[in-house]
């Protein structure tokens, strides 16, 4: 058995901030508060998938207050339809806000649980890997180990990207996660 | 005490009966037999249709032509399917209406119950919002928060499925009055700094055009129309559901604008150096090739719904309230522009491109229409289904009153046409009120002959039958070298035998001398409905016409000599 330890007990010195400008243009971060009510994920869905918009990541977790949700969709696309698109989700009776954190000041975050094969010589260079990004081992198998690593969804990106692709037998990321920085709330 | 308290159903209906409902269009079946049980002991009173369709769009030609939601009553499954069509007419052109669906009991939702289908899942992509009630007690609040969305802001229908344990079963829960929906905003009175941009931009034009949409039909906003048209001197055009907004009749309307509008409609669009959008989208009937469209004019868009600035055309300035009270805010603040050479040249076109027809060569639809114009004055409402006899009557039939004119512009659905005029008939009983359909779309919801004949709704539907498709026909003539493909009608029944044998009065024109003496028997007649046959000649075009796709520099105003290109636009 493994065990994950919950992400708000990690030191904050392991989270990584990106900022607006270092992230790929087209890529864009859309948080939505919505009522949790039935139907409301396909509802959103619904406004991409109109025009065959692909959803590169979506987050949906209760919200703060009772009642409500907060989504996170990243997807890619062209600004100005974009824009249209998050006006079409405003409208939703469902959705109470939807904003573009694009070009905001914000922090964001991901999780990403790599399963990674390793046996023998193996294992000491992927131990170096994850020990460089701040991974943390989660389970310790004979022939394998999870990794556990979050932050910026490039570091988990430069972080895969070291595996041999036949190695890595299982991967889970979270999605992005986005939060406007000081007061501002959205 | 679970004896004394009111099934889900009877909830539900004494809801309906709190919201004024009038009028419920339905047909039954196995789910919902509790909610047409409850409606027996109810002053609502049901109008049994013969076709879900039907129901949907008498519920929407009511709502159309009184300003208060229809009211749809389904059964699930294929009950509940056959609504979509109508769904889709009323949401694209912003109509309120409710359509309560009957749904198999929850302990079967998801496991392919009898006339099970995935009501709320099919209908998404077609609704304002929509509900799956799986306990009584949302009842009262579901049915309060379905008729506040769909009557407010930018209306729509709204859908909610019942599942027959829920209608059947006891509701606790008492009435609901207040509202609670934190993503549901009503923009009502505009922004005032983008009131007062407008009213610079306005009062600086020298070639202003307001262009008038279905948000002001919706908002009554007519009235405020004329009183800024007259003190900006500009001219007005409206959509095909913008008419009767702003009375046609007015020296300074030019008619509808786009595909199909007047010539002299398009032609002050396209020299324009301002045009207002008052409650319209921009559609692709109205712009042509959008790149080409109004360059360099300045663009206001008055919108109830934000999400229409920016999605076709990109307005100098974006008004998000009701046309009519955003207008209210405006007209004090602009100054007469100096409008008189554009008042000239408006003139001046209409005079040189009038609309005309050949008036040789047998029975014209457009000669029937400019007649029942004469006849009707305007005072008629008129709901028309969808093809060239719409366009006809578009041009021909001026629209002067407000809520008088019905007919499915977003959907462009065949079949809207006659159970729509049956539907303004029963909510506004005392005026005269005319379908004008084709032959093919008559054929799609015909079978509510029996629902007009058993209400003997004194509703005139007038069948212009050239046993063609023709509006298709038409493009094939145009664009595709006549190779006509499917819309050759051959097999038409006997309109006035078919009329008869739902026990409905039926006339026939067939000459262009018996048009006026016929057309004014039939407006006259008011036992019952009647049909009236108009046997035209098969192959007519419709012009102006502006091919799909093309700038509206590209209109086409007579019949073209040669061929021409395939239009590169949607449809």
């Amino acid at each position: 058995m493994s065990s994950v330890t919950p992400l708000e007990s990690a030191p904050s010195t392991i989270s990584q901030s990106s900022r607006s400008t270092e992230v790929d243009k087209n890529l864009h971060s859309i948080a939505l508060l919505v009522r949790n009510a039935p139907g409301v994920l396909v509802r959103v869905a619904m406004v991409f998938s109109r025009r065959a918009y692909n959803i590169e990541s979506l987050v949906v977790s209760p919200g703060a207050r009772e009642g409500f949700s907060r989504m996170t969709v990243t997807c890619s696309g062209d600004p100005s339809i974009l824009e249209q698109m998050i006006k079409q989700l405003t409208k939703l009776v469902d959705v109470v806000h939807a904003f573009d954190h694009t070009s905001s000041d914000h922090f964001e975050t991901e999780i990403a649980l790599i399963k990674v094969l390793c046996s023998g010589d193996r294992r000491r260079e992927v131990l170096e890997i994850a020990e460089h990004f701040n991974a943390k081992v989660v389970d310790y198998a004979a022939e394998s180990l999870i990794l556990r690593v979050y932050g910026g969804s490039d570091k988990l990106d430069a972080m895969i990207s070291l595996f041999e692709e036949d190695d890595v037998l299982e991967l889970v990321r979270s999605g992005k996660i986005v939060m406007a920085r000081a007061l501002e709330v959205t | 005490m679970e004896a004394t308290l009111p099934t889900g159903a009877e909830k539900l209906i004494q809801c309906l009966e709190r919201e004024g409902v009038e009028y419920i269009f339905g047909y039954s079946g196995g789910a919902a037999m509790p909610i047409f049980d409850a409606l027996v002991d109810s002053d609502i009173k049901l109008i049994l249709v013969r076709h879900e369709q039907g129901a949907t769009h008498m519920a929407d030609g009511y709502a159309r032509a009184t300003g208060k939601p229809g009211v749809v009553l389904v059964t699930s499954g294929p009950g509940a399917t056959n609504t979509v069509t109508g769904l889709l007419t009323s949401h694209m052109d912003s109509v309120p209406v409710i359509v309560l669906t009957g749904q198999t009991i929850t302990s079967i939702l998801g496991k392919d119950g009898f006339q099970e289908a995935d009501v709320t899942g099919i209908t998404y992509p077609v609704v304002k919002h929509s509900y799956l009630l799986k306990d009584a007690t949302d009842i009262p609040r579901a049915t309060r928060e379905a008729f506040h969305i769909a009557t407010t802001g930018r209306p729509g229908p709204v859908l909610i499925d019942l599942p027959k344990d829920v209608t059947q079963g006891p509701c606790e829960a008492s009435f609901v009055d207040d509202i609670d929906l934190p993503g549901y905003a009503v923009p009502s009175h505009g922004d005032d700094d983008a009131i007062r941009q407008a009213a610079e931009i306005l009062t600086a034009s020298r070639r202003p055009v307001l262009y008038v949409g279905h948000g002001a039909v919706i908002s009554n906003a007519g009235k405020a129309v004329i009183r800024l048209a007259e003190k900006l001197r500009a001219p007005i055009v409206n959509t095909l559901l913008g008419k009767g907004a702003a009375d046609e009749t007015h020296p300074l309307h030019l008619g509808m604008l786009g595909m199909h509008g007047t010539a002299y409609a398009n032609k002050a669009v396209d020299n324009c150096d301002c045009i207002m959008a008052i409650g319209a989208r921009w559609d692709d009937r109205i712009t042509g090739k959008l790149d080409e469209f109004c360059l360099g004019a300045s663009k206001i868009h008055i919108d109830i719904d934000p999400a229409e600035f920016g999605k076709m055309v990109d307005p100098d300035v974006a008004i998000a309230g009701d046309a009519r009270l955003v207008l209210d805010e405006l007209i004090p603040q602009i100054q007469p522009a100096d409008t008189h050479e554009w008042l000239d040249q408006c003139n001046t076109w209409r005079q040189r491109y009038p609309l005309k027809y050949a008036k040789q060569g047998g029975l014209r639809t457009q000669h029937v229409l400019d007649r029942l114009n004469a006849l009707t004055e305007g005072q008629a409402i008129i709901a028309t289904d969808v093809g060239q006899h719409q366009m006809w009557a578009a041009q021909f039939c001026l629209s002067t009153t407000n809520r008088h004119w019905l007919s499915s512009g977003g959907a462009g659905t065949m079949g809207f046409g006659f159970p729509a005029s049956l539907g303004a008939q029963f909510g506004c009983p005392d005026k005269k009120v005319w379908a004008i359909v084709g032959d093919g779309g008559f054929q799609m919801t015909q079978a509510e002959l029996a629902t007009a004949a058993i209400h003997k709704l004194p509703t005139k539907c007038l069948i212009i039958n050239n046993n063609f498709l023709g509006m298709v026909r038409q493009w094939q003539e145009l664009f595709f070298e006549n190779r006509l493909s499917g819309v050759d009608l051959i097999g038409n029944p006997d309109f006035v035998k078919l009329a008869q044998a739902y026990g409905v009065k039926a006339f026939r024109i067939r000459r262009p001398a018996d048009v006026d003496r016929i057309l004014a028997e039939a407006h006259e007649y008011d036992e019952g409905p009647c049909v009236v046959v108009a046997e035209v000649v098969k192959e007519d075009n419709v012009y102006p016409m502006i091919p799909s796709g093309a700038p509206l520099s590209g209109m086409i105003i007579e019949k073209p000599k040669g061929p021409l290109a395939k239009p590169t636009g949607s449809t």
